[in-house]
């Protein structure tokens, strides 16, 4: 049944990626979205998770019953405001660039003995990964509105930046497809799917910018892996593993290519 | 004497006695869930039934009923509606999508000093006609807008 | 077992503007889980907002509205430092009663 689905998805992107719009009727079509999207804007369900995950990051947790109001997402131990938009980083104690999942990962395991390699083989929406959803839609929350401004002094920044890129622009698998196909053009659309283009600053802050996010058709928090799996999926790539290196580097790029270039909205609402 | 008890029971009339017995700690929610929600209304399957089991007969026409939401949804799981009505004495909201498996989405019961304005989410199987049913002082009018449901891409 | 609402309630000096967003499923009973079997109705059927004590909105719902629903609702009066409770319960008894502080 799924993978019935699956493969009439298929078809569908292939073709329209080929076969333009008519843009009249596509301008319709967009107006009348835009005005949906309006309309959800208010009571985004996200809110639900943000205040959940405020909640558990002063919750005392785990083995060693702690909170991690000590985590350092790099602007200082229990620094939440600001955070987000200068994620990735990299980070001394653990000699790595990281994303804030992969962040929140090395807080829960050094802070309230929480094994991280348990938490992110756990499926999302579930158990940890439910958690992990409710502390990234709150700790992004904490930045609704900043600028982005993702470092590059560090050489593992600049290192992750040019993996990143080189990652986004590879293309592979039975469709010979990399985010750049899809990603790479301005004005390109899946059926009523804006791709933004995400090689270009005001587009990339806008598409990165906006996750985590309420996700309507699922009606669950997706975190940035998430949203970036799903890619993958469309890609016909495997999935990459939860808070591994190519998530991060490909964060690193979008997240470099946005700064200055637009505000932070996430957690959105997304369809 | 308990005022805020003796206010909730005055406002029965337009509540619905278990409304404000719960509301009151009077009754338990349980007990009001078995006499409170209105099954009848809400398994009607055609327009006709739903408007019988409201008690709402042939509701008339009112251009002062508006139907806020988007000519299109890109998703039918979450689809914003809300109502308006600037009918004097208006009582009772209710919100109906032609198509679902069951017409009836949700209703409303107004007390005195609750003005006619409530928005929501429904969720719509495919495009359907949506309509606002308001009661005031004691009459029934019906406002109708249609709703482009489109599927969307793929993914999620 | 459901997740607390977030309630805001904003007064204007003569009226208070309530928003609301519930944390439910809202199971149709129409869906079918991965084996085909289908998966039962779970949904809030009732709704009650007090103020003060005084109800100044009840609600019923079917499965037609929105997983995680939203409700936005306006009534006359309600003051800075006032309490605006609002109170659900679902087809199998689950229930959940929150309140907030008029700003
Ligand atoms: C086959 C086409 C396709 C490929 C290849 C693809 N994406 Fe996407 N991407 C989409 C679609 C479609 C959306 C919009 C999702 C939706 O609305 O369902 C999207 C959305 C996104 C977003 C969020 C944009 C927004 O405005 O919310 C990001 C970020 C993103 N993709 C990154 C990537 C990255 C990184 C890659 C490579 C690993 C990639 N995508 C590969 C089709 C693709």
């Amino acid at each position: 049944m799924k993978s019935r689905k699956y493969a009439v998805c298929l078809g569908v992107s292939a073709l329209a990626l080929m076969v333009p719009t008519l843009p009249a009727l596509a301008d319709a079509t967009s107006d009348g979205i835009a005005h949906y999207r309006e309309l959800l804007a208010e009571g985004n369900p996200a809110e639900l998770w943000e205040m959940r995950g405020e909640e558990l990051w002063r919750e005392a947790r785990g083995p060693k019953k702690a909170t991690l109001e000590q985590c350092d997402l790099g602007q200082g131990a229990g620094v939440v405001k600001g955070a987000f938009v200068t994620l990735p980083r990299y980070f001394a104690d653990t000699k790595r660039v990281q994303d804030l999942e992969s962040r929140l990962l090395t807080c829960m395991e050094t802070l309230q003995g929480i094994p991280a390699a348990e938490v992110a083989a756990t499926p999302f929406g579930k158990g940890e990964q439910e958690n992990i959803e409710a502390l990234v839609a709150w700790i992004s929350a904490e930045s609704r509105g900043m600028q982005f401004n993702v470092p590059t002094s560090h050489p593992e920044e600049k290192r992750m930046y040019e993996v990143g890129k080189r990652a986004f622009h590879f293309r592979g698998g039975p469709h010979d497809f990399g985010c750049v196909t899809c990603h790479g053009d301005d004005g390109k659309r899946i059926r009523l799917q804006d791709l933004p283009n995400l090689t270009q600053p005001a587009d990339a802050a806008r598409g990165f910018g906006a996750w985590p996010a309420y996700r309507v058709s699922s009606g669950e928090l997706w975190s940035m892996q998430r949203r970036l799996n799903d890619c993958f999926r469309q890609q016909r790539f495997p999935y990459p593993l939860y808070g591994s290196d190519v998530t991060i580097a490909l964060s690193t790029y979008l997240g470099v290519t946005a700064n200055g270039a637009g505000e932070s909205i996430a957690p959105a609402i997304k369809r | 004497m308990n005022t805020q008890r003796r206010q909730a029971l005055k406002s029965g009339g337009a509540l619905g006695l278990f409304g404000v017995l719960v509301a009151a700690g009077l009754v338990t929610a349980e007990e009001a869930r078995a006499a409170g929600w209105d099954k009848p209304a809400f398994d009607a399957k055609t327009m006709d039934d739903a408007l019988k089991a409201l008690g709402a007969g042939k509701p008339g026409e009112s251009s002062d009923i508006m139907l806020n939401a988007p000519d299109i949804a890109e998703n039918g799981a979450v689809v914003p509606v809300g109502v308006k009505s600037s009918l004097p004495g208006t009582e009772f909201i209710a919100i109906l999508i032609e198509k679902n498996p069951s017409m009836l989405a949700a209703s409303f019961t107004l007390p005195d000093g609750t003005p006619g304005d409530i928005s929501t989410r429904v969720k719509m199987g495919q495009t359907s006609s949506v309509y606002a049913l308001v009661k005031a002082d004691g009459k029934y009018f019906m406002v109708s807008k249609e709703i482009k449901v489109t599927l969307g891409g793929c993914g999620g | 077992m459901a997740g607390p609402m977030r309630i805001r309630a904003a007064s204007n000096g003569t009226e208070t503007e309530v928003k609301v967003l519930m944390s439910h499923e809202m199971e149709t009973g129409q869906r079918k889980d991965p084996s085909g079997a289908l998966i039962p109705a779970h949904h809030i059927t009732e709704l009650t907002a007090t103020h003060n004590g005084r109800v100044v909105l009840s609600g019923q719902f079917g499965p037609a509205v929105s997983k995680n629903p939203y409700l936005q609702f306006r009534f006359k009066g309600g003051a800075k430092g006032d309490k605006v409770t609002v109170s659900w319960v679902d087809n199998k008894g689950d229930k959940r009663s929150d309140e907030v502080v008029v700003s």
